[in-house]
């Protein structure tokens, strides 16, 4: 309790003398940690280049303007295969996580001691490497081009939509269940008519939710020759042809916008 | 007697007839046009299975040992950028929140804090690291820089919408007795967003350490450059142990941080 | 203590909240505010702290020279020290201790950073131990609010209003969310308070029993306008049909 009695009269403080240390423990050691990082940092720093960005940011800014727009038509193909990286990867992608949910979550899975370790395994594995690493191993492997991207951006969206699929799984009502094994149905019956219903929007929302940050991602997959848009501002930017970088990135921040308006109207439409 | 027997039928997910049979044929057209565009070099492919199953094998075992210095070294980076970006970007997250919630901010700061936060939305981390390369040369300041940038994009827009939320009446009493607009924050608004911003900076701190990798395939600093060197290199045994090292720092930072949060509730 | 002349609200949209409120209450008097949903007695009670701003009209204060409306945010904040609020949904901070709420009336007077690291005055401590007693929760007080039942978190409402030691007590339908016997003994605390210290109050409540047994004064509100000000033995039945509208008023009026 902290109710301080001191000498003839009471006071309180919000912490008692132990719960306060350790705060002020907590709060050194963390600064600590951060002046060490930072010093680390720090060190590999050429501090001249930090202060000088500015003078390069406005340098830069003025190669970039004006765009140069007739390269506009040369970006057709890669928006279009950035858009078909997205799609198709978000696709194949979440429905290789739908078993892999299943196998996952604690009230679906068929093994608990076997299977379901190796599903969680198989997640936590697709959600620690990012698109970008999973396309330099597949250009490695396949070659580059747009397969390479199709095939990495799947890969990651396995972990993604695997990982909040199993929670929502884990969280349908089980009453819900019960009644309808009540009625003597099979296990594939429990399946249609008890739980792909109580799952199937959050099943639309994270298929929706990940299709626009895969479009993010598909725009970068081709800077390590995964296809799409990635390789021509690799190309570009390797080229120092400044105007005709500022007109990519133009096409980002569209597809970007395009990708953001289309999923709030598919949300308005079926939520 | 009427001999007409009662059909029932499930009720079809898309009510109009037309319009079910023209979403099929969109669908069918992309995938077709998708099929047709899309360059695939089979050749390359089947050159590449073997490759691929070299790489399999390479996690039979990973070699942590004959680059291991570079690793160490990488993934050493990795964390102090992720720490510090994470805590930098947390702090500025917290002023452009506030600005960014309606409940809270006058118009003008309103816009501005969203304008802030949509910027830093906008483009993936790895084109930022690019251009922040560009401007403050190689290494790991220029990563850190990048990852606070999208720590803010992210860590604003979510708090900013917690804020968004909090229970009017509570901030309304603490407003009645005559607090200044600091302490309204302090005792009015924090405990009620407490819980999400705690969570929010887990995730943050597990997606950053992420992100950290890929960064330095561009030059941002980290265990990137390593990683794209070994696949340079076709040195997948080295790949494969960089990717477990990864794997395993994801599933400690995941575990612990599902541990502090229910410490804290 | 209170004068308010022509007070007047009007929302964008038009409505007509409050239509020109004339009301004086003298020091330590204790007033109820009746009248149907709708009619502004939330509005109203806001109007004075300026919670709402109100569109026309002046809030003295304490004295003649001292126009509620016309003070700038600084000068506001002193005075808003000085009126104490209890709210309907008792509008604690959930997640902070009965301590901190009941200490969170006192942010007026203790500078920001005393107040982030929870450094209040002895002398406010010492305050916030005596009310804590007197309400019968001090052993509670580490307790976060929203462990309390609903009348425990009134009482501790109360209690943070008080200990910015007000000279007028704002309290908007503090009944609201209770329960026949909780709602009694709050009224009951409410009103010993404001004798103990000679406190004016403005309650609003809707339930007109309970309005008349714990008041001296009833003012009735209908539509913005005050259509009724006088003792509560004055409440007839024709003077409800007027404030509420038509009802077997014959349960109601206490005898």
């Amino acid at each position: 309790m902290p109710i301080i009695k001191q000498k003839d009269y009471k006071t309180w403080k919000k912490f008692d003398r132990k719960r306060d240390l350790q705060n002020w423990l907590c709060w050194f050691l963390g600064t600590l940690i951060f002046s060490f990082c930072f010093g680390l940092i720090s060190s590999k720093t050429i501090w001249f280049y930090v202060f000088d960005s500015h003078n390069e940011a406005l340098d830069l800014l003025g190669r970039m303007f004006p765009p140069e727009t007739n390269y506009f038509l040369t970006l057709i193909k890669p928006i279009w295969d950035t858009l078909n990286i997205a799609t198709i990867g978000t696709t194949i992608g979440t429905l290789i996580a739908i078993p892999l949910a299943f196998l996952s979550a604690n009230n679906t899975t068929p093994s608990k001691k076997f299977l379901r370790p190796l599903a969680l395994f198989c997640i936590v594995s697709s959600r620690s490497i990012n698109s970008v690493i999973w396309a330099l191993l597949l250009v490695a492997v396949v070659g580059p081009g747009v397969l390479a991207g199709i095939i990495a951006i799947g890969l990651r969206s396995i972990g993604f939509c695997g990982k909040l699929l199993y929670e929502a799984i884990e969280e349908i009502d089980e009453n819900q269940i019960e009644a309808i094994e009540a009625t003597g149905a099979n296990k594939a019956q429990i399946m249609t008519f008890g739980i792909v219903p109580q799952i199937l929007p959050a099943f639309t929302s994270i298929s929706i939710y990940r299709w626009d940050i895969n479009i993010r991602e598909a725009t970068v997959v081709g800077l390590v020759g995964a296809g799409g848009i990635g390789i021509e501002l690799d190309a570009q930017i390797g080229g120092l042809a400044w105007a005709k970088v500022s007109v990519i990135l133009l096409a980002i921040v569209v597809a970007v916008v395009f990708s953001e308006w289309i999923t709030a109207k598919i949300r308005r439409f079926i939520l | 007697m009427n001999d007409k027997k009662v059909i029932w039928k499930r009720k079809p997910l898309i009510k109009n007839r037309l319009l079910r049979i023209g979403l099929i044929l969109l669908i069918s057209t992309y995938l077709l046009s998708v099929f047709l565009t899309t360059e695939i070099d089979w050749q390359r492919i089947l050159e590449g299975i073997p490759r691929g199953k070299n790489f399999i094998f390479a996690f039979f075992p990973p070699d942590f040992i004959t680059r291991s210095d570079e690793i160490l070294a990488g993934i050493f980076e990795s964390l102090w950028m992720t720490i510090v970006a994470t805590i930098v970007g947390i702090l500025i997250s917290i002023p452009v929140s506030l600005g960014a919630a309606k409940n809270i901010a006058p118009k003008f700061v309103y816009f501005l804090s969203r304008g802030v936060i949509t910027l830093s939305r906008s483009f993936q981390e790895v084109i930022l690291a690019i251009f922040f390369v560009k401007l403050m040369g190689f290494g790991p300041f220029a990563g850190m820089v990048t990852l606070s940038l999208s720590t803010i994009g992210f860590f604003a827009k979510l708090l900013s919408e917690d804020i968004e939320d909090i229970n009017k009446s509570q901030a309304e009493a603490i407003k009645s007795t005559g607090s200044s607009w600091f302490q309204w924050v302090n005792y009015g608004v924090q405990p009620q967003v407490m819980p999400r911003f705690i969570g929010l900076s887990l995730y943050r701190l597990d997606i950053n350490f992420r992100e950290s990798a890929v960064i330095g395939i561009v030059g941002g600093g980290g265990i990137g450059s390593t990683l794209n060197t070994a696949f340079d290199r076709y040195e997948f045994e080295t790949a494969a142990a960089v990717l477990i090292v990864i794997i395993s720092i994801v599933m400690i930072v995941e575990y612990t941080s599902s541990h502090l949060r229910k410490l804290i509730k | 203590m209170l004068k308010t002349i022509n007070l007047k609200k009007v929302y964008p949209n038009g409505e007509e909240a409050l239509k020109g409120i004339n009301l004086e209450i003298p020091n330590g008097q204790v007033v109820t505010l009746i009248g149907p949903s709708g009619a502004g007695k939330s509005t109203f009670i806001r109007t004075i702290n300026r919670l709402v701003e109100p569109t026309s009209g002046k809030v003295y204060f304490a004295n003649e020279k001292n126009d509620i409306t016309s003070l700038n945010k600084s000068k506001l904040r002193k005075i808003r020290r000085q009126i104490g609020m209890i709210f309907q949904e008792f509008a604690l901070v959930e997640r902070l201790s009965v301590m901190e709420n009941v200490l969170s009336g006192r942010l007026g007077y203790v500078g920001f950073w005393n107040s982030f690291f929870r450094k209040f005055p002895q002398k406010d401590i010492e305050e916030a131990f005596r009310l804590l007693q007197r309400i019968g929760l001090e052993h509670m007080l580490d307790k976060r609010a929203d462990e309390l039942s609903g009348g425990q978190r009134q009482r501790v409402g109360i209690a943070r209003a008080l200990i910015q030691n007000p000279m007028l007590l704002l309290v908007d339908e503090p009944t609201a969310s209770l329960d026949p016997k909780n709602s009694r003994q709050i009224m009951r605390l409410i009103c010993e308070l404001c004798k103990e210290r000679n406190l004016a109050a403005i309650i609003n409540i809707h339930d007109v029993f309970l309005a008349q047994n714990f008041a001296e004064r009833i003012i009735g509100l209908k539509a913005g306008e005050i259509v009724y000000d006088g003792k509560p033995s004055g409440l007839s039945e024709t003077i409800l049909t007027k404030i509420y509208g038509e009802e077997d008023w014959s349960k109601t009026v206490a005898n």
